[in-house]
C-alpha cells in the first residue's frame, strides 16, 4: 500500500520579474518521506521553495500543484501555512521590538485555530514551548528577545526549526537549513528535524551540500539544473554529487535529451 | 504597496460626526474688538484683556513660520471664527444639567460626563469648541487641595495663580501661534497641585472641535508645587469637514523643587480624507519648565490625527538635577504631514534628558522629526540621549530627521541614534508563512516598533493608543 500523497507538482513554470526560472517541474512527495533537492547555485531550488509557499515576488506561469488534494495556488500564503505547509527560511527576517514568544504564540494559535483546535494562553503556551526548546537545545532567554534580531546565523536557523516544531506542518520545506551552522549546531538542527518526523508528514530539504544528508537521511534526492529536475535517485546520488560535482549529471541529462 | 498594507491604513475616521447644537459664535475675523468681545463674554479682569491685546499687537508684527517641512495654502486669519460656545440653556448647577445633546456627543466619543460612569480614577475637563463643558471629580480633588478646573474658572476663582504663571513658560512673544493663542485663547484646563501632594487620580482634558469655521485655541496651565506629582492626559477629536480648521493651543507646565509632571497626549484630530481634503491644522506650543531642583517633566505623545501637525513639546531644565523626557509616536497616513519633535534646553547642572521618537509614515504622507538639544554654558555634566526611529509603510511616503545639537559645556554628554526601517513585503511574507495575516502582522510590527513609547503611557491610554494605531493603519498593507 502506498502512503498518502502530500504534494504533487506537475509541469510547474514560474518567473521572477518576467525572467523564467522554473521551466517545468514534476515532483510528488508522499507521507513519511524525506526528499532532498540539490543543485548548483541559481538552479532554481530556492525559487521552487518560495513559489510553493506563495512568495509575492514570484509569478506562476504554468502547471499545477496539489497540496493534500487542494489546488495550492487558490490559497493565499497564510492559508497555505495554516493548511500545514511550512518554509524554514534561508534568511529569516528580523522583526525589531516584537518578542519572539509573542510572535511564536500568535503563529501557533493562528495555525491551531485553523485546525479547529483550542488556542493556548501565554502560560499554557510557555509550558508547551519549553518542551520544544529542550528538543532543540535552545536557552529559554531566547523567547524574550526580538524575533531574529541580533541572532547569530545558527540561532536564526534554530528558531526556524523551533517554529516548525511548534506548528507541526504536514510538509516542511527547509531552505538551506544547514548554511552557517557549525557541526554541533548542525547535529542539533538535524536531530530536531528527525524527531519531528512522523508517518504522516514529510520534509523537503533544499541544500547545496551533502553533509546535512548524513544527519537527515533522504528517501529521494533530486538534482536541479536550469529550472528543471534533471535526475532523481536515492541517498547514494548525494554521495556521488559530493565526490564528482554536478557537471556529470547535467552532461548525462543533455545526452539523454539529445538521444 | 500590497493590498493588506493598503487596507490597513485606510480605516474610516470614527469621530467625524457633527453635533447639532445651538452655538453662540463671534463674527469671523481678528481685531481688538473681537478680543474685547471674547474678554467681556468671559467677564475677564482688566489685566487679562491687556495681556490679550499686547499679544494681538505683537502677533500683528509677526509672520507665519515657514521653516517646518510641511506644505499648505496660506491661512486667512480673518476668515476664522475665534469664539464659539454651545449656548447654555441656563446656568448649570450640576453636571446633570449639561445639554443632553452634548452629553450624547461625549458618550459617543467614549467620554462620559457623569462621574458615576466616568473612567475609574480619571478626572476629566471637557472642552467643546471654545468653552469648558464640565469638569468631573472637582470636589474630591479639592479635598486634597488640588485645583482642577477650566481656565475661565481659574481666572475667576484663582486669579493670583493664573496671573503669576500664565505666559511664564511660553511668553506671548515666543512664536507666531503662541502669540495668536495668547490673544484669543478661550478656554482650557488649569491644574494646581499643592506642595507635597501626589495627585490621587489621572487628570484629563478632552478637546472637541465642533463648529466648522471655528478654530480652537485652548490654553492649559499646570503648576506642580514642591514635592508634588501629577499625571495628566489629553485627548482630541473633531468632526469631518472638507475645510481645514486651525487648532493653536498653548500648554505650559511648571515643576518646582522635586515635583514631577507626566503629560500624555493621544491626538486624533480629523486628518482629512484620503485625498488630503479637510482636516485640522494642529499648530501647538507645549513647553514645560523644570524650575526647581530635582524636578521632572515627561511628555508622552501619540500623534495620529490632524492634516498637519507642528508641535515640539519641550523641556527647559533650569533646576539642577532636573530631568526632561519626551516619548513620541507620530503616525501619518494618506496626505498627512507632521513636523514634530522636542526641545531639551539644559541650563542647570547635572540635568538629564531622554528623547525617544518613533515616526511611522504610510500612504503619501510626510513625517519629520525635528529636535533641539541645547546644553548651556553652566549645564555642567548635562546628559542627553536621543533615539529617533522612522518606519515606512509603502513606497510613496517620506520620513526625515532634523536633529539640532548645540553644546556649550565640554563636560556634557550627548548621544543621538537614528534608524529607518520599512515594513516590506519580506517581513509581511515571513508572518504570512507562519499563518499570520497582513493586518495582524502590521499591527504586531508597529506595536513592537512603538513599545518603548507605549510603556510610558498610563494603562488605559496605552490600550487606546494601540487600538488607534491599528485602526489608523487598517487597509495600509497591500
Amino acid at each position: 500500500m502506498t502512503s498518502k500523497t502530500i504534494l504533487e507538482v506537475r509541469g510547474l513554470t514560474a518567473s521572477v520579474a518576467d525572467v523564467p526560472i522554473l521551466k517545468g517541474i514534476d515532483l510528488a512527495i508522499r507521507a513519511g518521506e524525506v526528499h532532498a533537492l540539490m543543485g548548483p547555485n541559481g538552479s532554481g531550488k530556492s525559487t521552487l521553495a518560495k513559489v510553493l509557499v506563495g512568495h509575492p515576488a514570484y509569478q506562476v506561469t504554468g502547471g499545477e500543484v496539489q497540496f493534500l488534494g487542494r489546488d495550492l495556488f487558490l490559497l493565499a500564503p497564510e492559508e497555505r501555512a495554516r493548511a500545514g505547509l511550512f518554509l524554514g527560511f534561508q534568511y529569516p527576517i528580523e522583526v525589531p521590538g516584537v518578542s519572539n514568544s509573542a510572535f511564536l504564540r500568535l503563529a501557533y494559535n493562528t495555525v491551531q485555530g485553523a485546525r479547529g483546535k483550542d488556542e493556548l494562553d501565554p502560560l499554557e503556551f510557555d509550558d508547551y514551548v519549553q518542551d520544544k526548546l529542550r528538543l532543540l537545545d535552545i536557552h529559554p532567554a531566547f523567547l524574550e528577545r526580538s524575533v531574529n534580531e541580533g541572532f547569530s546565523g545558527g540561532e536564526k536557523k534554530r528558531n526556524e526549526i523551533l517554529q516548525m516544531a511548534l506548528l507541526e506542518p504536514v510538509l516542511a520545506i527547509l531552505d538551506e537549513a544547514d548554511s552557517g551552522l557549525d557541526i554541533d549546531a548542525l547535529r542539533v538542527v538535524a536531530h530536531g528535524v528527525n524527531r519531528l518526523r512522523t508517518p504522516d508528514n514529510a520534509v523537503l530539504l533544499v541544500t547545496h551540500y551533502q553533509r546535512l544528508l548524513n544527519h537527515i537521511v533522504p528517501d529521494y534526492v533530486h538534482v536541479m539544473d536550469q529550472g528543471r529536475i534533471i535526475e532523481t535517485g536515492d541517498k547514494e546520488l548525494a554521495l556521488d554529487l559530493e565526490s564528482r560535482g554536478y557537471d556529470w549529471v547535467a552532461q548525462e541529462y543533455r545526452a539523454r535529451a539529445a538521444a | 504597496m500590497s493590498t493588506v498594507l493598503r487596507n490597513l491604513v485606510n480605516q474610516p475616521y470614527r469621530h467625524g460626526f457633527v453635533t447639532e447644537i445651538e452655538a453662540e459664535t463671534a463674527p469671523k475675523g481678528l481685531n481688538e474688538d473681537i478680543i474685547a468681545l471674547i474678554s467681556s463674554k468671559k467677564n475677564e479682569p482688566q489685566w487679562l484683556l491687556e495681556f490679550r491685546l499686547k499679544a494681538l499687537r505683537h502677533w500683528q508684527t509677526m509672520a507665519e513660520p515657514t521653516w517646518p517641512n510641511v506644505k499648505y495654502p496660506k491661512i486667512d486669519f480673518q476668515d476664522i471664527i475665534y469664539y464659539s460656545a454651545p449656548k447654555p440653556k441656563k446656568k448649570l448647577a450640576s453636571m446633570d444639567e449639561v445639554d443632553p445633546e452634548l452629553r450624547r456627543t461625549f458618550e459617543k466619543l467614549g467620554v462620559p460626563l457623569h462621574e458615576q460612569k466616568a473612567l475609574a480614577g480619571v478626572a476629566v475637563d471637557v472642552i467643546f469648541d471654545s468653552v469648558s463643558v464640565t469638569t468631573t471629580y472637582k470636589q474630591r480633588l479639592a479635598e486634597v487641595g488640588i485645583i482642577f478646573c477650566s481656565m475661565s474658572e481659574a481666572v475667576r476663582d484663582h486669579p493670583e495663580l493664573v496671573r503669576k504663571y500664565l505666559g511664564s513658560v511660553v511668553p506671548y512673544t515666543d512664536n507666531f501661534y503662541a502669540a495668536l493663542n495668547s490673544a484669543v485663547f478661550t478656554d482650557g484646563s488649569f491644574c494646581y497641585i499643592p506642595k507635597g501632594v501626589r495627585c490621587p487620580m489621572e487628570l484629563s482634558t478632552y478637546f472637541r472641535i465642533n463648529t466648522q469655521q471655528s478654530g480652537q485655541f485652548e490654553r492649559t496651565l499646570i503648576v506642580a508645587e514642591e514635592g508634588s506629582y501629577v499625571s495628566y492626559l489629553e485627548g482630541c477629536t473633531a468632526p469631518k469637514f472638507d475645510t481645514n480648521q486651525l487648532h493653536a493651543a498653548v500648554v505650559e507646565l511648571v515643576a518646582l523643587d522635586n515635583a514631577q509632571i507626566k503629560y500624555s497626549t493621544v491626538q486624533n484630530w480629523y486628518a482629512g480624507d484620503e485625498n488630503g481634503v479637510g482636516g485640522i491644522y494642529n499648530f501647538v506650543t507645549k513647553r514645560g519648565l523644570c524650575k526647581g531642583v530635582d524636578s521632572k517633566i515627561s511628555w508622552t505623545q501619540v500623534e495620529t490625527g490632524s492634516a498637519i501637525t507642528w508641535k515640539y513639546p519641550s523641556c527647559v531644565l533650569l533646576g539642577d538635577n532636573s530631568i526632561g523626557e519626551f516619548y513620541s509616536v507620530a503616525l501619518t497616513n494618506h496626505h498627512q504631514q507632521a513636523d514634530t519633535g522636542t526641545k531639551m534646553v539644559h541650563i542647570g547642572r547635572n540635568t538629564r534628558s531622554t528623547i525617544v521618537s518613533k515616526g511611522i509614515s504610510a500612504g503619501q504622507s510626510n513625517n519629520s522629526y525635528r529636535g533641539l538639544v541645547k546644553i548651556g554654558a553652566k549645564a555642567e555634566r548635562a546628559r542627553n540621549y536621543s533615539q529617533c526611529d522612522s518606519m515606512l509603510i509603502g513606497s510613496l511616503c517620506g520620513a526625515n530627521t532634523f536633529p539640532y545639537i548645540q553644546v556649550h559645556n565640554s563636560s556634557a554628554r550627548v548621544e543621538h541614534e537614528a534608524t529607518t526601517s520599512k515594513i516590506g513585503e519580506d517581513q509581511l511574507f515571513y508572518f504570512a508563512q507562519r499563518g499570520i495575516g497582513g493586518e495582524e502582522a502590521v499591527s504586531m510590527i508597529i506595536n513592537g516598533f512603538c513599545k518603548d513609547v507605549f510603556t510610558q503611557l498610563p494603562m488605559e491610554f496605552a490600550v487606546e493608543a494601540t487600538k488607534l494605531l491599528g485602526l489608523k493603519l487598517e487597509g495600509s498593507v497591500g
